[in-house]
Order: C-alpha cells, then sequence, then structure tokens
C-alpha cells in the first residue's frame, strides 16, 4: 500500500514510473493522484526560476504538475497529471530539471530571482549589441516545457460533424440535469465533459440527493441518459472553442486512458457540432490565495485535497491546515478528519465565521483561529510549517504576532471563480459580481446560457434548480417541449453559507515588494510584486500587466490566477477590479492536439491528387510528374537513363518532324449555357464571341479589373446559346469563381449558367506534321481537310468507335487536333491514338516539352510570363483586345490609366543568349549595364527559358521595360555565381515566325 | 529617461524595485498640437518617435482608443524579413530591416530583435521560379538572400519533411539570413518609452471619432472626451482606417478582414528559425517562450469582428503538420485573430490625402509589423514636410487611379 493511499480505498494495481522511478497506483486513479499517493512532493521546477513544484490541483486547472509522457515518436508533451488517466505500464517523467527535479542546478537561478523582475529581458542583454543572439540561445534552452516528438505521429485522429437540438458542456449536477430535461421533451442532446466520468464536483462529495449519496444518484441520472436514443454522452470530451453562429468544437480523447498511442482506430476525434441551443454548465475553479511562497509542495487547493481524499483515496500529507476566507473549505477540514489525519487548525480570515459548517469542524475539537492569515509557508520540497498572524478586518494588514504551525499540507481556498471560458469566446464580457467575488457570464451573444457554478450558483440545490430549468429552456427554443419542468425540485442536504471575504492578497509582515514572493501565476512565476511593479512603471490596462508579467500566458491559461492578479492591480491602481476591467479567454479551454485539429487531410490526403484517365499509362511507361494545382501531370517521359534534356529534344524533335500526344486532359473546362451566354462570354473576354458561330473556336484572355492578365484559353461555339470555354489547368476553380461572381453580383439580368465539366472530358492533343494521318486512321466520319476543317474549327464525329469532339487549336504551332472524349473513354482513345501513329512513331509528351514548343512559337503561359501586372499590349497581344466591342469588357477602363499607357512597361520580347549553348536562368534578372554597381538598375527578368533542340540554341522569353521598342540590344543577366549571360533582345516568336505550320 | 541597462537592474534589484521610473507619463491632453496621431500601435508610436528624434516636433499626441499596442501589433506572429519582389517594397521593408539591427540600442529597450533567418519554401516548379526571381531581385538590391536545396533546408529546420513522397513535396526554398522575429509588445513598448521621454503626449483610452476640417484643411479631431485641435493629422488605425477615413469623408481602397494566429504550448527549442510555406500555406517560427507560433492566410469575408472561423486554422493546422509531421502530438494553447486592411496590390498606404494636412498611413495587412520602424521613419518624413519621403513616393494613394500598383501577390509568398 502507497503510504498516503487511504485503507478504505481499493483496486486493482497499476505500474507505472515517474522520472525513471517504479511506482504503483491503483485503478481509477490519476497520474497526480497515483503520484500524492506515493507521496511525490516535487513534480516540476517553475519557468523562470526552478523552483520546486508540486501539485496544486486536481484538473484542468493544473499549473505545476506538467509532464512529458512516453518517449519516441508517440512522446506527448506538456499534459497535466491531473488529467492523465492511469494505465498499466505508464511512463512519465517531468518536464523541467537539470540533472533531475529534485536536484536542479538552475534552482541557483531562483537564488538571483529579484534581479529578474517582471520585463527584465527589456532591459538588459542589449549590450554589446552582438551578443544578443548569444543571450537568446540561453534564454530559449532555459524556456520551453516538454519536448516535442522527432518522428512523425504514429496515430491517426479522425472529425465528425454533428447537429443537434441541445448541446450541454459539462456534466456536474447542473449539466447532468439539463441534460435530462432536454432529453425528455425528444430533443437531440449531447453532453460532453473532460473528465473520464460524468458527475463534476459530486464525484468527490459526501452529499446526498433526493435521499441518495451523490455518486449512486449521478449513476442512475447516467443511466438514464445513456437509455435514450435522442442523447449521445460524451466523457473524456472536451468542448474546446465556441464560435460564430453556435459551433463548437469538441475534443474526444478515445484512447488516451487505454495507451500511449492509440491500441487500435484513431487516437482523438473532434466533434464538430452545429447546436441549435448551449447549455453551458462548466462549473467553478478555487481561488487560491496568494501568501508567501505559497507555491511550496504541499500547498494546495482545498476542494483539491478533498477531491483527493473522497475521490481518489488519496490523502496527500498528514499535518493539515486549511486556509480560507469562505466556510467552503471547511469541507475539507471534515474530509480530512474522517480520514484519520490531523487537522492542525482552520485559518479564516474572516473576524466572525459562525455558520453550520463552521460550528461542525469546531465541535471536532478543531483549532479554528478566526481573523487570521496564513501569510507564509516554510519548507523547501515540502511544506514545513505555515505562518499565521491576526489581520486587520479588511485584509490588508498583519496586526499581531505570528505564530508556527508544524503543518505539511496547506489547503487554501479564496473562494471559487466561475468556468465562464466558453462564454467569453462568444464575445460575451464577463461582469463582476462582489456578491460572488468573482466574474459571471456577460450577456449572452449566442443561442447560449449558463447553468450552475459557471454562473457564480454555488450550492447544489441552486445548481440542480438552474440546470433543469436551462435544460428545459433550451429544449423549448429548439422546438421541443413547452419549457415546463419534468423534475421540478431535488431535495439537497447541504450546510447554509455566509458571506465570504473577499481577500486576493494577504498581507505579509514585510511590503509586498520585499516579502518572499507571493505568486499569482504559478506556471510562469508572476508574483504579486511583480504586478506592483508593473504598475510602478506605468502600466496601467489589464492587458499591459498581463503582457509585461506574462500572467495568464501558461498552459493554464490563468484559470486559478487571472482572477487573484486582476484584484491585485485593481488594488494598486486603486480602482474597483469592475474598472480594471477583464481579460477575454480564447480557445482552447484546455490545449488541443494539433494531429486532432488537422483529422484525416494530411499526408497523402492533405489534398486530393487529381489524376488524368491516362494516369496508369503514363505510369507504366514511367513517366516523370509535375503537380500542376491538384494534378499530376506528365512531366516527360524518360527512356531508359535518360535525362530531362534528353528526354525532352527527343520528345520536342518527334513532334516538329512527325507527330507527337501530349495529355491535355487537366485543362479546365466550363460549359456555358443560356440566351446571354456569347454576351457574357464577351464581357469575360477582352475579344467578341457575339458572333463567333457553332463549330467555331477563339482564344480569349480575361483581365481583372485592373487590366491585368488574369486566365487565358479556347472558347467554342458549341451551339446556340452554348459554349465550351477552357481555362489553364490551375485556373480553373479561380475562373469558374470568377465568373459566377460577375453572373451574381453584378449582372443577374443576364440569363447564362456555368457548369464545370473538367472531368468529364478527356483531352488527347495530336500534334505535328503527321498528326492528320493519324487521326484519319481512327475518325472517318469527319471530313479532314484544311478546307472542310481549318484552324480554330471544331467537330463532332466517332474517333475509335467513340463519340468525340475534335478541335484544331494549337499550342505548339503545329497541325493540331485535339481530341476530347468522355472521361471514361480515355485511356481507350489514347491507346487507339498511340496505336494508329505507331508507323509514324508518334511520341508521348510531358509538360515540360509542352513549354519548349509553346515557348519556340513565343506563346505565353499565364503565371509563367505573367505575374498579375501584365495587360495584353505588354504581351504583345494587342490583337486579342476588341477596342469596338460594344459593351465594355472587365479590365478595358484601366487599360487607359496613365500607368497602364506608360511607355518603358515592362514587354513581351524574346532573349537569345550570345552563346547559343548558354540557356537562361529562369527568373535571372535582366540589366542594361552588368558592370554597374549593387544596387542594380533592373529592367526585366526571364520568365521562360529552354534549350531548344529543333532550334539548336537556347531561347528565353523575358519581361524588359521598354522591350517592344529594344529589339537587338544586348541585354544582361547577372547570376548568383557572379557570372553575367549576355543576351539579344529578340522577337519572342522563334519558330514558324509567319504561323504557317498550323494552318496547314 | 533613465537609461536601462544589467547595471540599473542590479541596482534597482537592491533596492527592491521600488524606485524604477515610469515607462511613460499620463497626460492629460493639451488643447492643441502641431500633429495629432491617431493610432497607438506599432506604426504610430514609431511614427510619434520618429518626428520628435528625427523632425524635432514634439507637440505631439498619439490618440489610442484601447491600450498601446493593443490593436495588430499585439496579435500578430512578429515575422521580419525584406525579401520582397519589387524595388520600391524591397527598399522599404529592408530601410526597416537595417532600423531593427540597431532598434534596442536606438530605443534603450531590448525589442529582441532575432536574426534567425526565413525560409520561404517552394513546392512546385513555378514556386521555384518565382523563388529564383525574387532572390535574384533581392541580391541586385543588396539584400541578403539565396536560393537553398531541400537538404540545406532540412540543416536550418531538422524536423522539416522534405521526403519526395508528400502530396506536395519542398523542392527548395528563399533563405534569408537577416529576416527572423522580435518581441512584439516591446516594440510598442519601446518606441512608446522613446516618444514620451521627447515630450509626446500618449493617450489612451481615448477614441477619436471625428476630424473637424475647415477650409478643405484639417483642424483636429473629435474625441470620445472632447475636441482636440491639431495643424496635422496623422492616421496609422490599420483595420480601423476605412472607418477613419469616412470620418474625413475619404474612402481608402482597403479591405478589412480577420485574419487568425495560435500557439502551441511551449516547448523545447525545436525550431530555430521562420519557416513559411505559400503552396501548403501556413507559416511556423518558436518564440523564445518556447511556443510554436503559428498563422497562414485571411478568412474569406470582411468585417471588424477580431475573430475568424474555425476551419482556417485547421487549415492551418494541417499545413504545418504537412510540414513538421513531428509537431501532431503538440497542443494548441490559444488561438486568436485581428483585423487586417489589405489594399488591391498587398502593399501599403503611405499618402498625403485630398484634405490638407491629413495623412494616411495604412494598408500593410497581413504584413505590416515587420515594417514598423520603417514606415514610421518615412510616415514621419512624409508629415513633417507635406511632401512623401523618397521610398513612400510609391506608395501614395493616386497609384489606384494611375494604375501603377506595386504588386506583390503570390512573388512574395505568404504575405507575412
Ligand atoms: C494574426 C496576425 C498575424 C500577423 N503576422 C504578421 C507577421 O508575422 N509579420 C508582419 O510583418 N506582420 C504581421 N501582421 C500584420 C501586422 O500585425 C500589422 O500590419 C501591423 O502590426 C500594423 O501595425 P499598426 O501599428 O499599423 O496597427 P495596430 O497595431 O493595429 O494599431 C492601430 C491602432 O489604432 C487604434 N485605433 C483604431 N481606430 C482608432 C480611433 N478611431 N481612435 C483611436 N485609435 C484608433 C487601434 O486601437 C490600434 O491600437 C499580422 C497581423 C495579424 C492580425
Amino acid at each position: 500500500m502507497s503510504r498516503n493511499r487511504l485503507e478504505s480505498h481499493t483496486g486493482a494495481t497499476l505500474d507505472f514510473t515517474f522520472n525513471g522511478k517504479a511506482y504503483q497506483g491503483i485503478v481509477g486513479d490519476t497520474l497526480a493522484s497515483a503520484l500524492l499517493a506515493n507521496g511525490v512532493d516535487v513534480v516540476g521546477r517553475s519557468f523562470k526560476y526552478a523552483r520546486p513544484r508540486g501539485i496544486f490541483g486536481h484538473g484542468a486547472e493544473e499549473p505545476n504538475a506538467i509532464i512529458q509522457l512516453g518517449a519516441g515518436a508517440a512522446t506527448i508533451p506538456n499534459l497535466k497529471a491531473t488529467q492523465v488517466e492511469l494505465y498499466q505500464g505508464l511512463e512519465a517523467s517531468s518536464v523541467n530539471g537539470w540533472p533531475s527535479v529534485d536536484f536542479d542546478v538552475m534552482g541557483i537561478i531562483g537564488a538571483f530571482g529579484r534581479l529578474m523582475p517582471p520585463g527584465f529581458y527589456y532591459k538588459t542583454f542589449m549590450y554589446p549589441k552582438k551578443l544578443w543572439m548569444t543571450y537568446e540561445h540561453f534564454i530559449r534552452k532555459a524556456a520551453g516545457l516538454g519536448a516535442t516528438p522527432v518522428e512523425a505521429d504514429p496515430d491517426s485522429y479522425d472529425k465528425l460533424n454533428q447537429h443537434c437540438d441541445v448541446l450541454v458542456v459539462g456534466a456536474g449536477p447542473a449539466g447532468l440535469v439539463a441534460a435530462r430535461e432536454a432529453a425528455r421533451t425528444g430533443a437531440r442532446v449531447i453532453i460532453a465533459d473532460e473528465q473520464s466520468e460524468f458527475g463534476g464536483s459530486l464525484l468527490a462529495s459526501k452529499q446526498t440527493i433526493d435521499g441518495r449519496i451523490a455518486t449512486d444518484w449521478i449513476a442512475s441520472l447516467v443511466a438514464e441518459l445513456a437509455a435514450y436514443k435522442n442523447v449521445q454522452l460524451l466523457p473524456r470530451s472536451t468542448v474546446f472553442g465556441y464560435y460564430d453562429h453556435n459551433f463548437l468544437t469538441i475534443l474526444e480523447r478515445r484512447t488516451d486512458h487505454l495507451a500511449l498511442s492509440a491500441p487500435s482506430g484513431t487516437r482523438q476525434r473532434i466533434h464538430r457540432v452545429r447546436a441549435a441551443q448551449v447549455v453551458l454548465a462548466t462549473g467553478a475553479f478555487e481561488r487560491p490565495l496568494v501568501f508567501a511562497h505559497n507555491d511550496i509542495p504541499g500547498v494546495m487547493l482545498a476542494s483539491s485535497v478533498s477531491t483527493y481524499v473522497n475521490r481518489y483515496g488519496v490523502a496527500p500529507g498528514n499535518k493539515l491546515v486549511v486556509f480560507t476566507t469562505n466556510d467552503n473549505a471547511y469541507q475539507t477540514a471534515l474530509d480530512w478528519h474522517q480520514t484519520g489525519r490531523q487537522v492542525v487548525a482552520v485559518v479564516d480570515s474572516r473576524t466572525n465565521p459562525s455558520g453550520e459548517i463552521v460550528d461542525a469542524v469546531k465541535a471536532l475539537g478543531i483549532e479554528v483561529l478566526v481573523g487570521h492569515g496564513l501569510i507564509e509557508a516554510r519548507g523547501k520540497k515540502r511544506v514545513k510549517a505555515a505562518l499565521v498572524a491576526p489581520i486587520n478586518e479588511s485584509g490588508t494588514q498583519v496586526v499581531g504576532a505570528v505564530r508556527y504551525l508544524d503543518s505539511d499540507l496547506i489547503a487554501c481556498s479564496g473562494g471559487w471563480s466561475p468556468a465562464i471560458h466558453l462564454s467569453s469566446h462568444t464575445g460575451a464580457k464577463p461582469v463582476w459580481d462582489p456578491n460572488i467575488v468573482g466574474f459571471r457570464p456577460g450577456a449572452s451573444k449566442q443561442q447560449e446560457r449558463s447553468a450552475g457554478a459557471c454562473r457564480g450558483t454555488f450550492d447544489l440545490a441552486g445548481c440542480l434548480a438552474e440546470g433543469a430549468s436551462a435544460g428545459a429552456e433550451a429544449a423549448k427554443l429548439s422546438g421541443r417541449g413547452d419549457g415546463g419542468l419534468q423534475f421540478p425540485g431535488f431535495s439537497v442536504e447541504e450546510y447554509s453559507e455566509q458571506p465570504q471575504q473577499a481577500l486576493f492578497l494577504v498581507p505579509h509582515t514585510q511590503s509586498t515588494s520585499r516579502a518572499p514572493s507571493q505568486f499569482v501565476d504559478f506556471q510562469l512565476d508572476v508574483s504579486a510584486s511583480g504586478i506592483e511593479l508593473a504598475v510602478r512603471e506605468g502600466f496601467e490596462s489589464v492587458e499591459h500587466v498581463k503582457r509585461y508579467t506574462a500572467l495568464g500566458f501558461g498552459t493554464d491559461q490563468g484559470k486559478l490566477g487571472n482572477i487573484n492578479g486582476m484584484a491585485i492591480l485593481a488594488n494598486a491602481l486603486d480602482q474597483s477590479i469592475a474598472e480594471t476591467g477583464t481579460t477575454i479567454f480564447r480557445p482552447s479551454y484546455t490545449p488541443t492536439t494539433f494531429g486532432a485539429i488537422a483529422g484525416r487531410d494530411v499526408n497523402h490526403l492533405f489534398d486530393p491528387e487529381r489524376y488524368t484517365a491516362m494516369h496508369r499509362w503514363h505510369q507504366q511507361q514511367g513517366a516523370e510528374f509535375e503537380d500542376v494545382g491538384q494534378w499530376k501531370r506528365p512531366w516527360y517521359f524518360p527512356q531508359s537513363g535518360e535525362s530531362l534534356q534528353k528526354a525532352v529534344n527527343r520528345e520536342g524533335l518527334a513532334v516538329r518532324n512527325s507527330v507527337g500526344i501530349l495529355d491535355a486532359s487537366t485543362l479546365g473546362k466550363i460549359d456555358i449555357q443560356g440566351p446571354d451566354a456569347a454576351e457574357f462570354i464577351t464581357r469575360m473576354y477582352t475579344n467578341s464571341y457575339l458572333k463567333l458561330a457553332p463549330g467555331k473556336c477563339r482564344y480569349g484572355v480575361m483581365l481583372k479589373e485592373d487590366g491585368m492578365i488574369f486566365d487565358d484559353g479556347v472558347c467554342a461555339c458549341l451551339a446556340d446559346n452554348h459554349y465550351l470555354m477552357f481555362t489553364t489547368t490551375g485556373g480553373a476553380a479561380g475562373v469558374l469563381a470568377w465568373l459566377e461572381l460577375w453572373q451574381q453580383t453584378e449582372w443577374p439580368e443576364l440569363q447564362v449558367y456555368f457548369t464545370s465539366v473538367t472531368d468529364h472530358w478527356t483531352t488527347a492533343t495530336v500534334t505535328g506534321p503527321n498528326a492528320r494521318k493519324v487521326i484519319a486512321k481512327v475518325c472517318n466520319d469527319i471530313e479532314l481537310s484544311n478546307e472542310a476543317f481549318g484552324f480554330m474549327d471544331w467537330r463532332d464525329g466517332t474517333v475509335a468507335g467513340v463519340k468525340a469532339r475534335i478541335f484544331r487549336i494549337s499550342f505548339t504551332g503545329e497541325l493540331s487536333y485535339e481530341v476530347n472524349v468522355p472521361a471514361h473513354y480515355g485511356r481507350h482513345i489514347w491507346e487507339a491514338l498511340i496505336a494508329a501513329g505507331e508507323e509514324f512513331n508518334i511520341t508521348p509528351y510531358g509538360t515540360e516539352t509542352m513549354h519548349v514548343l509553346r515557348a519556340e512559337k513565343g506563346f505565353i503561359i499565364v503565371g509563367q510570363d505573367t505575374d498579375g501586372s501584365m495587360t495584353p499590349a505588354d504581351m504583345n497581344m494587342d490583337w486579342v483586345v476588341g477596342k469596338n466591342k460594344a459593351f465594355s469588357f472587365i479590365g478595358k477602363r484601366s487599360l487607359q490609366r496613365s500607368d497602364t499607357v506608360r511607355e518603358n512597361r515592362k514587354q513581351l520580347v524574346g532573349l537569345k543568349t550570345l552563346k547559343g549553348s548558354d540557356v537562361l536562368p529562369e527568373g535571372a534578372q535582366v540589366v542594361f549595364d552588368a558592370k554597374q554597381k549593387i544596387p542594380m538598375s533592373m529592367q526585366g527578368h526571364v520568365t521562360s527559358s529552354y534549350y531548344s533542340a529543333s532550334l539548336g540554341h537556347s531561347i528565353a522569353l523575358a519581361v524588359v521595360k521598354g522591350g517592344h521598342s529594344r529589339l537587338g540590344q544586348v541585354v544582361y543577366c547577372p547570376l548568383a555565381d557572379g557570372r553575367s549571360i549576355a543576351a539579344e533582345i529578340v522577337s519572342s516568336v522563334f519558330y514558324d515566325p509567319k504561323g504557317e505550320r498550323q494552318h496547314v | 529617461m533613465k537609461k536601462y541597462s544589467a547595471f540599473s537592474l542590479l541596482k534597482n534589484a537592491l533596492s527592491y524595485h521600488e524606485n524604477w521610473q515610469k515607462v511613460w507619463r499620463s497626460p492629460t491632453p493639451k488643447k492643441e498640437y502641431d500633429v495629432i496621431v491617431v493610432g497607438g500601435g506599432g506604426h504610430g508610436l514609431a511614427t510619434a518617435y520618429y518626428l520628435a528624434k528625427v523632425h524635432g516636433i514634439t507637440n505631439i499626441a498619439v490618440i489610442e482608443k484601447g491600450y498601446l499596442g493593443g490593436g495588430n501589433t499585439a496579435r500578430n506572429t512578429t515575422i521580419i524579413r525584406s525579401n520582397y519582389l519589387w524595388d520600391e517594397a524591397a527598399q522599404l521593408y529592408d530601410l526597416s530591416l537595417k532600423l531593427w539591427e540597431g532598434l534596442s540600442q536606438e530605443l534603450n529597450y531590448n525589442v529582441m530583435f532575432s536574426q534567425r533567418g526565413v525560409l520561404n519554401l517552394g513546392h512546385n516548379l513555378q514556386d521555384m521560379r518565382d523563388i529564383e526571381r525574387r532572390v535574384n531581385a533581392n541580391r541586385l538590391n543588396g539584400i541578403d538572400g539565396e536560393v537553398v536545396s531541400p537538404q540545406r533546408i532540412k540543416e536550418i529546420a531538422p524536423l522539416i519533411n522534405i521526403s519526395r513522397d508528400s502530396r506536395y513535396p519542398i523542392l527548395g526554398a528563399s533563405w534569408q539570413p537577416r529576416g527572423g522575429t522580435a518581441r512584439h509588445d516591446a516594440v510598442a513598448w519601446g518606441y512608446a518609452r522613446g516618444a514620451d521621454a521627447l515630450g509626446v503626449d500618449l493617450i489612451q483610452q481615448t477614441e477619436v471619432t471625428g476630424i473637424r476640417r475647415k477650409d478643405g484643411a484639417v483642424v483636429g479631431v473629435e474625441t470620445s472626451n472632447g475636441f482636440i485641435g491639431a495643424r496635422k493629422v496623422a492616421c496609422v488605425t490599420a483595420g480601423n482606417s476605412g472607418v477613419v477615413a469616412a470620418m474625413a469623408g475619404l474612402r481608402l481602397p482597403v479591405e478589412s478582414r480577420p485574419l487568425q494566429a495560435l500557439v502551441s504550448e511551449p516547448v523545447k527549442p525545436c525550431l530555430d528559425t521562420v519557416v513559411m510555406s505559400n503552396a501548403v500555406h501556413g507559416y511556423i517560427s518558436q518564440s523564445d517562450k518556447g511556443d510554436l507560433v503559428i498563422g497562414a492566410g485571411v478568412d474569406s469575408y470582411n468585417g471588424y469582428g477580431q475573430r475568424g472561423s474555425f476551419h482556417v486554422v485547421e487549415h492551418t493546422i494541417q499545413a504545418i503538420c504537412e510540414l513538421f509531421p513531428a509537431f501532431s502530438r503538440v497542443r494548441m494553447n490559444r488561438q486568436w485573430g485581428g483585423v487586417v486592411d489589405t489594399c488591391p496590390d498587398a502593399c501599403p498606404i503611405i499618402s498625403k490625402t485630398s484634405v490638407q494636412g491629413l495623412y494616411f498611413n495604412c494598408g500593410w495587412g497581413t504584413g505590416g509589423f515587420k515594417a514598423t520602424p520603417g514606415s514610421g521613419y518615412v510616415f514621419a518624413d512624409t508629415v513633417a514636410n507635406d511632401r512623401p519621403h523618397p521610398l513612400a513616393a510609391a506608395f501614395n494613394l493616386d497609384r489606384f487611379n494611375s494604375g501603377a500598383l506595386i504588386d506583390e501577390h503570390g512573388a512574395a509568398g505568404v504575405a507575412h
């Protein structure tokens, strides 16, 4: 039996290790309760001063017991020991302390704590200037809590989208009865609680409800809820964020209580819940008292001491001193007394506590020191004594002699702070209520209400009553039930309570600045003197003080410290707390695993991969692929051991000399129909489509409002009022959104409809002088002669037995047929064309060759040769702008702006290196004078650059200031390696300048 | 102003820190000022500081509706770099970077400017072309930077995933060693302390509600605490700029949208540099406290609520887990949003207006923190001399009429 385990509490044992040492706990333990049972005092070291720290709380509020769980790929940093359920074989360690938490060399730093007041780093480490990075290196090393894994996460995570009528957050007494009231109306209810068991505060309570002890009452209520088909129970589920439109996020921990990594299935999952109505029943956190050295292991929250005793059967010490400002904590004295261990005294800051529970404690012969403060704890790694002294009525001064109480456990209670976090996420502004000495949730901004302790109602009867009516009301507002209560009353036995005292800083015999540290935020070592110092230095806003001292920035997000800190600040500013304001809580309520937030959308599901119908064929041919948007496109088809350049040379020559074939299926395709289709399309492109006849195609350019090129492609007239628009591969989604935007918001009067058909069609481009011969072998119902089926025409027909549309458009400058068939015939057509082309050595080519071929022709690629700052004129494409169109087109007006008509704009030109074998790097900058000093005057840049096998030299496209009037001039590209490549400005059309080959 | 140093810290420690000087005064506003700066964010405070320091104008008030540095200055992810594509932007941001390099000493306040370098990753061939172009431009502009290979990236950030098998494999990156991060609050406070010491009145919890004009010229501002006269009014109100401009009857080409960020729990040093990715869309660095500081793109709707949608957070974290699979088990501690003022060309407005004596400095959008010193410097010069500072000239309001936009979209990676 572990030394602090109560004999009354038994269960199956579980082995675990902490900092390498073996211990035993029992089923139902948290790591914290098991450590306490084993008498482990020091579990961590503080962030800044490396002070020894012990377990302080029992749940989400825990600031000190931050641990690293396990090792290797599945290790988890920064868990709170109070929230880790014990399992067989669990391994945990402290996150700080070297060589060990018990003896930490950094502890020496603690001795110099006075040199490190808040913000000391803003005032030092500035000189000498170059040493900052060295100082910072050590600051960083000292910071941080646990360590991240260094390998990929072995676990997977899920998401679930849910709708419900009533979401109840928190399964304490208020939440449970709220859920029951709602459930009985037939409403779809979800009730979620962060803990492993439902019951909340009642789990550690000895009270009775309707004559039954609390734990039994919970069990039957939970059983009843579980029996409803319309109720979903989510234990181990943290509602971590409350977003707009009643959208809440829940992290469900499915396997963390079983093992480090999920034994099977997913480790955690996020429920994305859209709730009609929400009941917040999130309870309250007990507030610590701020006295000197209140951080020594052995100082705990009173409710935590009771919880360990009552729920876990652990008495974390021997000689207890209770220090309180309220009646509630007297319960801890009663609970402790029951264990048979000693209650040394109850120290009550109030001058005349006289309630029932006070009498009950006194009746046990326990000494009650009224009008006293526990002004300082003594001890190093464990409390050894409590220093108590009489204090004045307002709690600001020590007014009598100090007395030592021999003790090893201090349970403190400064009252309760409602857990208003989720309400605060919605933007509701918390309201200070002096009666409860805490913030209540502000007026609702969403469909939510709070019930029970999170609303500042602390008695059990009150919690139950509020929970019930909140549940009924929420159900009614979601359209279920009439709002009436099914269970109007509960009979509860509890002590009536008398008023508490508001005491946020316990006075000491010395002034705050000179007294031993009185900690407010344990995790970040923020003390009362630190807050007062911030005020002394002129920081007046609560946000400034928080940021200057780091108050509330820990992983507990100030659940314990914020109110005390704010009150100490208010006092230093001589203001009320209400005037000082509050701070906003933000998601996450408690920290949320990244992997769970990411869900399944990682690795290969990070973004869908899109394949064309011929993808397998390409793979079988050993193609290398390029990511273009979401698509995988063949980049080149290397034959045994061929380099990219060799393959591209071969592929390009094949197209120029015989015939090649390209998978062009990825180009965006938008089917456009409606009586106003031609008009609409004409407004989107710079040229006109009003007279485009069925059977004809036209190339167009789209501009944004600023006149800059945004996308390009061919648009075909399929029939009257029916068009097919091709877009760039990467631009497809953007273009469709663009069309919809204009149609829906600007021209709703135009009747026109858009359908994305990109995936419906497979496109095989057959291009090269022998293209017609290839097509003729597989298609005999289209007259293929140039006269009957000319350039920029399209025809319906049958290709290899499949209905097809063939477009005579060309991106290579050669005779080209783009064969479109329904996508599932893609591979069939492709193979048929390959077979038909065999005698001409038809050569599949990829995007790289496509780029070279089009660059030889000076055809631009939007996004590569343009960058959002290029007009059609800049691209030497004035011919595509219909200046006489009846209706304006998007971007037209901007083409007249002074900067757009300016001479010396960057213009598309060709560059030919003086040494033909030099290939300019894409992205090289162009200068006129290579000898100038840096900063150089840059005149443009290389947008596309290749070696052209057909031409036998390199070619490049570039944009150069005033380029159109600089043909023949020599420019330079200064490279990173110090070389500078000279090139002549030439026409951007390198091959077949008259454009005859595509017309044959 | 009493100087901060290790010695002053020691001295004050001996007197239990009871004698520190106030960082700034809490003055009551005067009737009239030579210049009123509206907005006490980093940019507004820097503007006031340089007006006083460089131009000798000390009869200045900074009027802030909340607390100093509480807007985007307090909410940003503090990435600093100057590897912008276009000459105009690159020069402005590099002026800023040079000022950062001496800022702690200039202000005698440690702004923790940490030159741990910035990687902008490329994941496809076009990304790499853009990166080459930008790095070449930077180099010829005298700005440090190089294109680095996946192997080199792995050396710089060992936990990054450079596998060729990932959905969008990393093909390379631009690397700017002079880039890094700084401590946002310290920047606001350092400038505020410096400005206050030079006589600038810092007036908090006072909202400007109107801009009073007479004969086409500004004469002062209406505030929640009454009218305050001014010969010149310089507005530096970030996400609220459209609202403030409307007070003078002006419309700005600015859209205000939520931009979110988040931090993990603090962990031991595991990432020594700033990593940004446009294609996978996320960026990350680790603060001195140990938090992983993470962000991504703006929410796609306009609004002034400092809150965004969860799905943006999901996408952001997916991107981070994609780049750093080992971070999957780290946990999100806190998440928040700011309101960013974006211009159509992703570049700021630093400009005179059609109202005599009224100036605007806004439109920094998702990436203005890095510009804080430079922005304040050139804006102060513009206001003091009633003409654009040479480096600010390109950022005038007229560019939206002339079309001389400085399009930093895309080319600059994620715009932070
Ligand atoms: C989540 C997020 C991440 C970011 N990350 C980065 C990054 O990594 N790197 C980077 O360089 N930039 C980043 N930015 C952008 C950067 O934060 C801003 O561009 C920059 O801080 C703007 O500074 P500012 O001083 O102009 O604005 P702010 O700090 O917002 O200051 C404006 C001030 O004006 C005040 N104000 C407004 N209206 C009035 C009025 N009527 N009267 C009086 N006062 C008024 C406001 O209260 C506010 O304090 C990020 C922004 C956000 C939101």
